[in-house]
């Protein structure tokens, strides 16, 4: 084997889904091995390490992320019918939502705003110009529909999806650490607040700590993409950023 | 062979409801609202009784790894973070913080309260 054999394999493989596809695999089961290893030490998190090693990885090789994708989109394909199968989970928690109604709808609206009002406010503060202020604005929800608010209030989608992904990260890294200061015992609670603050990504780390986290994770997630979806240009609007 | 069935029927709710979502331009994502049609469905029918739970517990199991494609995408954004990446690390590091604390206490209050209403029950951690 020559050098430029070698080379041809690899311009053959990097231009065909199935590199970027088997890549993504790989190194997410051996980051969630790392994990896991860890005692699943949060600095470790398996989403955010993959996601820094496939980076590097791209930027490396001088791959582009539209290639890149070509492969990936399989498994991002997968993220909709996941969505759909949430409702499981939520359905098997319908008695203990009895009761609570009004409080999961003022909590997951009043997360969602203090959400979007203290990320555009300090980003504003810091600096941070008037487009990335409104890619940020929607960044609490699902990929796609904060995707969609930020193309209709005038952010950039693709800048909203990866500050949708670091939100989500943050949230699954800091919520647990978190709920464990603040005492807070019950997993109704901290489901609906990890699915209000960092939408799937939340839902996919509370569904590893408790079914019942997971399923009101997931609810939340959902009935926020509803809310923010109604309220965001809205309040926006009134406060003239747009 | 189970996954078929099972696959089928969550692609099913997601393509009618992708489709309901462009027929009358609703601002919602066709997943969320399929997620709530089908458990507006299991609630009508009292549950499932096919097999395709297996299914969705193999999808939800690694629900995290579903997530990364997208993430990678931060690539193409390289310069913008590298003028910017303390504004943009502070502001969303700082409310997510605050969401999170506000809902959490929030509905933290609101069990307890409902706990200390109704009978005593045991289902915290």
């Amino acid at each position: 084997m020559t050098p430029e054999t070698l080379f041809e394999a690899w311009v053959y493989l990097a231009a065909s889904p199935l590199l970027g596809l088997t890549t993504t695999l790989v190194v997410y089961i051996a980051c969630d091995w790392l994990y896991q290893r860890s005692g699943q030490w949060p600095g470790l998190n398996p989403v955010m390490v993959s996601i820094i090693v496939l980076v590097i990885l791209l930027k490396t090789t001088h791959t582009s992320y539209e290639t890149y994708f070509e492969g990936a989109q399989f498994i991002h394909f997968l993220l909709g019918p996941g969505t759909v199968a949430l409702a499981f989970p939520l359905y098997r928690q319908i008695p203990k939502l009895k009761g609570l109604w009004g409080f999961i709808l003022g909590g997951i609206l009043l997360g969602g705003l203090s959400s979007v009002l203290s990320g555009i406010w300090i980003a504003e503060l810091l600096g941070a110009s008037h487009s990335t202020l409104l890619s940020l604005a929607p960044k609490s929800v699902t990929t796609p529909v904060g995707m969609g608010i930020a193309e209709k209030i005038g952010g950039l989608p693709s800048l909203t999806a990866g500050l949708v992904v670091i939100t989500g990260v943050l949230g699954a890294v800091i919520g647990p650490s978190l709920f464990k200061l603040l005492r807070i015992r019950s997993d109704i609670a901290k489901g609906i607040a990890m699915g209000t603050a960092s939408h799937g990504i939340g839902t996919a780390r509370a569904l590893q700590l408790s079914e019942e986290m997971g399923a009101f994770s997931g609810l939340a997630m959902a009935l926020s993409a509803l809310i923010t979806t109604f309220t965001l240009p809205v309040v926006l609007q009134y406060l003239s950023y747009y | 062979m189970n996954i078929i069935p099972g696959i089928t029927i969550l692609l099913l709710f997601q393509l009618v409801s992708e489709t309901i979502v462009i027929v009358f331009q609703l601002p919602v994502p066709g997943p969320v609202l399929g997620m709530l049609a089908l458990f507006t469905t299991l609630v009508i029918r009292k549950g499932w009784r096919g097999s395709f739970e297996p299914v969705s517990q193999a999808i939800l199991g690694h629900f995290s790894l579903l997530f990364v494609p997208a993430g990678v995408g931060v690539v193409s954004h390289f310069q913008r973070f590298e003028n910017e990446w303390f504004a943009i690390g502070a502001a969303l590091f700082i409310s997510t913080l605050i969401a999170l604390s506000v809902t959490v206490l929030l509905l933290e209050l609101a069990v307890r309260t409902r706990h200390s209403t109704t009978a005593q029950s045991t289902d915290d951690t």
